[in-house]
């Protein structure tokens, strides 16, 4: 099931595309087809905020599926071991630390965001190239917490799903695990202080 | 990735297996059973562990049999309530492991019947994993195209027993070729559905399957010897899944006594060490225990990995082999026969 509608999902897009591409190669539109035009007219605002949106809306998939692997396994072992219930919550909270970094990095991208007027920008090259750079830095910022949070949360989260099962088995192997977790945690830390250093280089508005 | 996918669906499963697999018994507990006098004793010392008041109601004087019975209730509790929360394709892989009891059940009421014993008496004999609707209807059948179409057609079995059919009658030597038949048949099955879950859980039960498959081909060559089983017929008894697939096997066939299957064994690293130090001598184990404990080593190896199926299984496995020396422990102290008590066979 999943793999047909993969494959369809797929073919019919790179169906359209090609259409498309070919429509406008063969009627002598082939000009309309530049990325050079779509990054230079697209506004900077949309791409800072695709970049805030992405990097908050990864950063919690990633704190989500960790939860949920690390939940299912702390419940499953918890029946026969019900001493590890308090003690594992501590990875749980790991998995939900990463997601507090996406919040984090939105609200200091959402701090950067300013309007500006096109007709001023436009005159001024200066101008122009800081508020578009603007918008690709907070985009990439985004993109880099985002993805660093997602594979983040999914690592916390099966090594605190191991985490638990090795606990509720032998007691003494928790704190030996957890080591493994917090530096598991860290590579979190590392997307979030990248985003941050990206965006100091920040100025959007008229001036 | 793939960890998080199998733990939405199966992760507390997994949790809870592992969980029941902590309660198997340690060397200390066994060390404890068999000092024990009387099956009073032993009673308590169980108590004390992680079967708790199994036995509390039981009347004073315990037989063996009860322990065994009561052994045998609580594992298939556990089975049934992992087998009632799974999902797809958790599900199909815990009723291919029932397909097993299935197999002996069928067995045992076709044998019964040939012996004239009342259904009754037959159906509380038969493993609960396996039992299905339309066991009590086995004894219409004569032959085995009867069988087939009378009761196995509607069962999960049914696929299995396509090869079997052509037998004429239902006497003791065609019961046994059925036996091997079919469980050739599941076996193959099994190991084909593992292959086609893939990951972790083909690496780990297409090992354990391997080796029962060419367990089941060593012991029927060694069993063959001295009956009028050919050695064409021997062969298509063999599961083919096995790591003796196709040369050992093809060895296998023309084998001729003990000796020569030995000498087949020997190309083969793991099953060599077996055949070594195996005999029948007092104080050599048998063959049979060298393959039991084998089948625990490889077991506990599968509790080695996570995010995988084969822990299910081989909690089953190991709970069975636990239940295996409980009980002859039991008979030991019953019959106060204590040279052989150490007989069993250590899993942790």
């Amino acid at each position: 099931m999943r793999a047909i509608l993969g494959y369809t999902f797929v073919g019919t897009a790179g169906i359209v595309i090609t259409i498309l591409t070919m429509y406008h190669v063969l009627t002598g539109k082939g000009e309309r087809i530049s990325l050079g035009w779509f990054l230079e007219n697209t506004s900077p605002h949309m791409w800072a905020s695709i970049g805030i949106g992405l990097s908050v809306a990864l950063s919690v998939v990633g704190a989500a599926v960790g939860i949920h692997t690390t939940g299912v396994s702390i419940i499953g072992g918890g029946v026969k071991a019900p001493r590890i219930k308090t003690k594992n919550l501590i990875s749980v909270i790991f998995c939900e630390a990463v997601a507090i970094y996406g919040l984090i990095t939105a609200i200091v991208l959402s701090g950067y965001l300013e309007e500006f007027s096109w007709k001023i920008v436009e005159k001024s090259d200066l101008l122009k190239g800081r508020n578009w750079m603007a918008g690709y830095l907070m985009f990439g910022a985004g993109v880099a917490v985002g993805l660093v949070n997602l594979f983040c949360g999914i690592a916390v989260g099966i090594v605190g799903s191991g985490a638990a099962l090795a606990d509720a088995a032998n007691a003494a192997l928790f704190v030996k695990i957890l080591i493994v977790e917090i530096f598991g945690s860290a590579i979190g830390l590392f997307g979030l202080i990248v985003g941050i250093y990206m965006v100091s280089k920040v100025q959007m508005g008229n001036k | 990735m793939k960890g998080c996918l199998f733990n939405i669906d199966s992760g507390y499963l997994e949790g809870l297996c592992r969980g029941f697999k902590c309660g198997i018994l340690k060397q200390a507990d066994y060390l404890n059973l068999v000092q024990c006098e009387t099956l009073e004793d032993l009673k308590l010392h169980l108590q004390g562990t992680d079967y708790g008041a199994f036995l509390a109601n039981e009347p004073s004087p315990l037989a063996v049999s009860t322990i065994d019975n009561k052994l045998r209730e609580k594992l298939v509790i556990e089975f049934q309530h992992m087998r009632n929360q799974a999902v797809e394709p958790l599900s199909t892989f815990l009723d291919f492991i029932t397909y097993s009891y299935m197999i002996d059940n069928i067995i045992l009421l076709i044998t019964g019947t040939l012996h004239q014993r009342p259904i009754g008496e037959l159906i509380p004999k038969c493993h609960p994993l396996g039992s299905f609707e339309q066991m009590e209807a086995i004894h219409v059948a004569s032959t085995p195209a009867e069988l087939y179409n009378a009761v196995l057609v509607d069962t999960p079995l049914a696929p299995f027993f396509v090869d079997c059919i052509s037998e004429q009658d239902l006497d003791e030597m065609n019961i046994e070729i059925i036996r091997n038949t079919l469980y050739k048949a599941y076996l193959e099955a099994f190991y084909a559905f593992c292959k086609e879950i893939g990951g972790t859980t083909a690496d780990c039960m297409c090992e354990n399957l391997a080796f029962e498959a060419d367990r089941r081909a060593i012991i029927i060559t060694i069993n063959s010897f001295g009956t009028e089983l050919s050695k064409d017929d021997r062969a298509k008894l063999y599961p083919r899944c096995g790591k003796l697939n196709p040369d050992g096997l093809a060895a296998l066939v023309r084998a001729e006594d003990y000796e020569q299957v030995k000498a087949v064994a020997e190309y083969y690293a793991e099953y060599s060490k077996l055949f070594e130090g195996a005999g029948s001598n007092p104080g050599d184990k048998t063959l049979e225990d060298k393959f039991f404990e084998h089948e625990v080593r490889l077991n506990v190896h599968a509790f080695l990995q996570q995010f995988h199926f084969g822990v299910f299984y081989s909690y089953l496995k190991l709970k069975e082999q636990e239940c295996r020396n409980i009980v002859w422990i039991a008979e030991c102290v019953a019959q106060k026969h204590r040279a052989k008590i150490d007989n069993y066979i250590p899993i942790f």
